[in-house]
């Protein structure tokens, strides 16, 4: 569904990524894991086609960026730690707005079963800017998965949420990508990587130095594997 | 750009020119005209600079028909400026400007909707403004000839601005920077726009007329192609 060869990224005289390749199976849950600076956001905007690469080759559900960026961004939902909404929009114009930009079918009950989905059924008139910072990132599930995207980018999307909002959150994604979505989620939040996620990959300078399955991670758990990895970025390890 | 992309399955993947562009106005138009934010400040700005000016200039009726002109297109200029910040700003500050570029449309669609928005709150300001001051100058600015440069006047402003705007906003000092950046880029538009106008409400013959307003639909013409090619590099990061 994603993949990736080579990929180098410069801002100027700084290099961001420098030659990362990562490829992502159709279905799978991908934890983009790495600390600050390693350049898992930038990685995502080039995937989302909202940056362009400058050496490397990418993929997304079959179509190369940045030649074909709207088929890319047409089977792409993108969630990041900012809700991207108009605050001074209702929540049903505001997903409105966005359904008329993704030319989804059936607008009207979209929109319903959307509202239904993330808990907000009932809320759909109330003006964004009153909805709390959980509500809104609820809703902005709402936006990115409104067209039925193949594929899901979530950048930090547990940034700024309490408790009580990051578990409502957790179980709106749950069901989301219950549907077979191929999803590539960073975050800081390790715990709740190793909840959701089905693979681990570890950023760090701009490459990818390791890399395991759920399945493969050792007792000590997702810790000491990220842990192990960030501390040896020149040579890539392999949990599974 | 411009073209329609299409899937695998055949099917166009890219949402409608038209259809994109008046997404974008109907969200631009909801919101403004829920919060007032942009259109009340243009509009005190305004009311403001004409007050200012008719209590500052004591002028009798040969010189207030001389001076009309000018005041104007301060007005325009200024309060235009005021309000093409703030349409930008409005997409930076919750970045609501990725979730735009997100989307599955040929990106001039979202300029050419920015523009029309932008467009249709200067000319509500300007529908309250020139009453005001026509009540205030004792001037009836109500010519066919000077509304009409008017509006093509604001065509220009509009799209230059709006091009030059979402390139400003995303720097830090967006608020300074773009009056810097768009006033020389539409002073052609300012000069033409002044001499027309003046020569309307002086009643002079069309011949010395024509040439601002040839002018007027040049810079237009130019920009709007120029801003149709550029929006997309001028958005990409």
């Amino acid at each position: 569904m994603i993949r990736v060869n080579k990929l180098v990224k410069r801002f100027g005289l700084k290099t961001i990524l420098r030659g990362l390749d990562i490829q992502v199976e159709p279905g799978e849950f991908v934890g983009l894991l790495g600390p600050n600076g390693a350049g898992k956001t930038t990685f995502l905007r080039i995937l989302s086609s909202l940056a362009r690469p400058n050496l490397g080759s990418v993929e997304v559900a079959g179509y190369q960026l940045p030649q074909q960026a709207a088929q890319v961004r047409s089977r792409l939902g993108v969630l990041s730690h900012q809700p991207l909404l108009y605050p001074n929009l209702s929540g049903e114009e505001n997903l409105t707005f966005f359904g008329r930009l993704y030319n989804v079918a059936n607008l009207g009950s979209r929109i319903a079963e959307v509202f239904e989905l993330v808990g907000l059924a009932g809320r759909e008139r109330d003006l964004v800017r009153t909805y709390s910072r959980g509500m809104q990132q609820r809703l902005a599930i709402g936006r990115a998965t409104l067209h039925n995207p193949d594929v899901l980018l979530l950048d930090e999307p547990y940034t700024g949420l309490d408790q009580d909002a990051s578990e409502m959150l957790d179980d709106v994604l749950k069901k989301v990508t219950r549907e077979g979505r191929t999803v590539v989620m960073t975050s800081h939040d390790l715990a709740r990587a190793q909840d959701l996620c089905s693979r681990f990959d570890v950023l760090s300078r701009g490459k990818i130095v390791a890399t395991t399955s759920r399945d493969g991670l050792a007792r000590d758990g997702l810790l000491a594997f990220y842990r192990a990895a960030i501390s040896q970025p020149a040579e890539a390890t392999h949990g599974a | 750009m411009g073209l329609k992309a299409i899937s695998r399955d055949g099917q166009p993947v890219q949402t409608s020119f038209l259809r994109s562009m008046w997404a974008v106005v109907w969200k631009d138009t909801t919101a403004e005209f829920r919060s007032r934010e942009l259109l009340s400040a243009m509009l005190v700005f305004s009311l403001l600079v004409v007050l200012i000016f008719n209590f500052a200039l004591e002028l009798n009726a040969r010189e207030r028909q001389e001076v009309t002109a000018g005041v104007i297109w301060v007005t325009i200029a200024f309060a235009g400026t005021l309000g093409l910040n703030r349409s930008m700003a409005v997409e930076k500050d919750g970045n609501c400007l990725d979730g735009l570029l997100l989307a599955p449309v040929d990106r001039a669609a979202i300029y050419f909707g920015k523009v029309i928005s932008n467009l249709l709150f200067m000319l509500i300001v300007m529908v309250i403004i020139l009453p005001i001051y026509s009540i205030l100058y004792n001037q009836n600015l109500f010519v066919p000839g000077l509304l009409g440069t008017i509006v093509l006047g604001i065509i220009g402003y509009v799209v230059s601005g709006t091009l030059l705007a979402s390139m400003s906003v995303q720097t830090r000092t967006r608020d300074v920077l773009l009056p810097i950046l768009h006033l020389p880029v539409a002073l052609p538009v300012v000069i033409a726009a002044v001499r027309a106008s003046a020569y309307f409400l002086q009643g002079q013959p069309m011949d010395l007329i024509w040439p601002s307003i040839n002018l007027l639909i040049g810079y237009n013409v130019i920009f709007t192609a120029a801003a149709y090619m550029l929006f997309d590099f001028v958005v990409q990061e």
